[in-house]
């Protein structure tokens, strides 16, 4: 068991050739794994499988338009027009956060209208810049939080694999990076309460949900207390945004992934001053952008994310 | 009543007018000037610079956001808070008594700084 288990990291690992910027979630009732997009064209049959896909896209920032990118609409935009065009139609779209810039009425009505040219379901969480209109967020939440806890929070059931949108970036502290707190841990233990080990959980929010770089705040300070909750479950999930760029990591049987930007790249950790806007050249910025599609599989053991960029 | 004394009574109240109207130019005079202390402190690459400021009672701090994206001045205490400031937006505020103030931005809490205000 342990073994098979192994092995399923090491193929996990293996197919980690990302194909540019988008992720193809496949889940195959284990661990989540990404394969690149030239693969899963090239293996039809295993994505005919597939009973449910589902997009991420991310960090859309509308109302952005300084270098590298003058209109963080069309970008969006063209995001969309990519989720549409994608072989397998998915389920629904998951909006990591950051929809937009300054958290202005007309940057949220342009994110939800271009949404609904997708014609799927979409499920939000908040970026920090989605909680920037004076009464910190409610202008979000009247919006895209419908039903959910809290600052936002809540979960779902979709084809048997259990949905859980978590809010870090609500109450920050001053010197700290996201924070879950207290409410939200407690709502999250009363939630797993009960569930099989065997349902495979997705986890979503928006700063990631591991420390990625502490020093430009690329982490959660309660996360860990999420995870230990996650910890019984035999296939976890958690996919984030915030840092514009695919990171990912498996720890124990919990994979982690991050998606691009639909707006604009940010450095590497600790490659520049800091993590601002990368300013690259206009003819390099759709290779830096892009959507996330997650295929799930019945009956066999790992989700498949595949990333692909605007320009692919 | 004489013509003089009438006349005395006349130059007696030029005097006190103009005396009155002297108080109150000196007065308006010595309000004006002394320009109120002013400093400032740039956020630039996800910094407030400088970390630590030092300056005495009654300075206005003004700072100005000189990166891509948004960022805040919060205070931990509560003493003051900025909207939302988007690339060169600014935001002032008078510390009028001595004391700490730490502050962060609420987006990138990070970010922190120090107002340290003494005599």
């Amino acid at each position: 068991m342990l073994d098979d288990h192994n092995d399923d990291r090491r193929g996990f690992l293996k197919c980690m050739a990302w194909a540019g910027t988008g992720a193809l979630f496949a889940f195959n009732g284990g661990i989540g794994s990404s394969i690149g997009l030239d693969a899963a064209i090239a293996a039809p049959r295993k994505m005919a499988l597939a009973p449910f896909s589902f997009v991420q896209v991310s960090d859309s920032h509308i109302g952005f338009n300084k270098p590298p990118n003058a209109d963080a609409r069309a970008t969006f935009r063209e995001a969309i027009a990519k989720v549409k065009a994608l072989p397998t139609r998915p389920d629904f779209i998951i909006h990591t956060g950051d929809v937009s810039q300054l958290s202005r009425d007309e940057e949220f009505d342009d994110a939800e209208q271009m949404l609904k040219e997708a014609g799927l379901p979409v499920f939000f969480v908040p970026g920090e810049h989605d909680m920037l209109d004076p009464e910190g967020g409610k202008a979000f939440l009247n919006r895209f939080g419908k039903g959910s806890q809290g600052a936002g929070w809540y979960s779902f059931d979709h084809r048997g694999v259990h949905f859980v949108a978590l809010v870090n970036v609500a109450d920050l502290k001053p010197g700290g990076m996201g924070n879950l707190g207290a409410d939200q841990l407690k709502w999250l233990k009363d939630d797993l309460a009960g569930r099989p080990s065997s349902q495979p959980i997705v986890v979503f929010a928006h700063i990631p949900l591991w420390t990625v770089y502490a020093e430009w705040g690329w982490g959660t300070d309660d996360a860990a207390e999420a995870l230990k909750l996650l910890a019984r479950f035999g296939s976890v999930t958690v996919l984030n945004g915030h840092i514009h760029q695919i990171t990912q990591k498996v720890e124990g049987r919990i994979a982690f992934h991050t998606a691009r930007s639909t707006a604009f790249p940010q450095p590497v950790a600790g490659t520049a001053p800091s993590p601002g806007p990368l300013k690259v050249p206009a003819e390099q910025l759709r290779s830096m952008l892009g959507i996330t599609d997650a295929l799930f599989v019945r009956g066999h053991d790992r989700i498949a994310l595949i990333d692909s960029t605007l320009s692919a | 009543m004489t013509r003089a004394f009438k006349m005395l009574s006349f130059q007696a109240s030029v005097l006190v007018a103009c005396t009155l109207l002297l108080t109150v130019i000196s007065d308006v005079v010595s309000a004006a000037p002394a320009p109120a202390p002013a400093a400032s402190v740039s956020i630039a690459n996800f910094t407030f610079k400088a970390q630590v400021l030092t300056v005495k009672p009654g300075t206005t701090v003004t700072w100005t956001n000189a990166d891509d994206i948004p960022h805040t001045v919060t205070s931990t205490s509560g003493a003051f808070k900025s909207k939302v400031l988007d690339s060169g937006d600014k935001f002032s505020f008078t510390f009028a008594k001595a004391g700490q103030f730490g502050y962060y931005c609420a987006l990138h809490p990070h970010m922190t700084g120090t107002v340290i205000v003494k005599a």
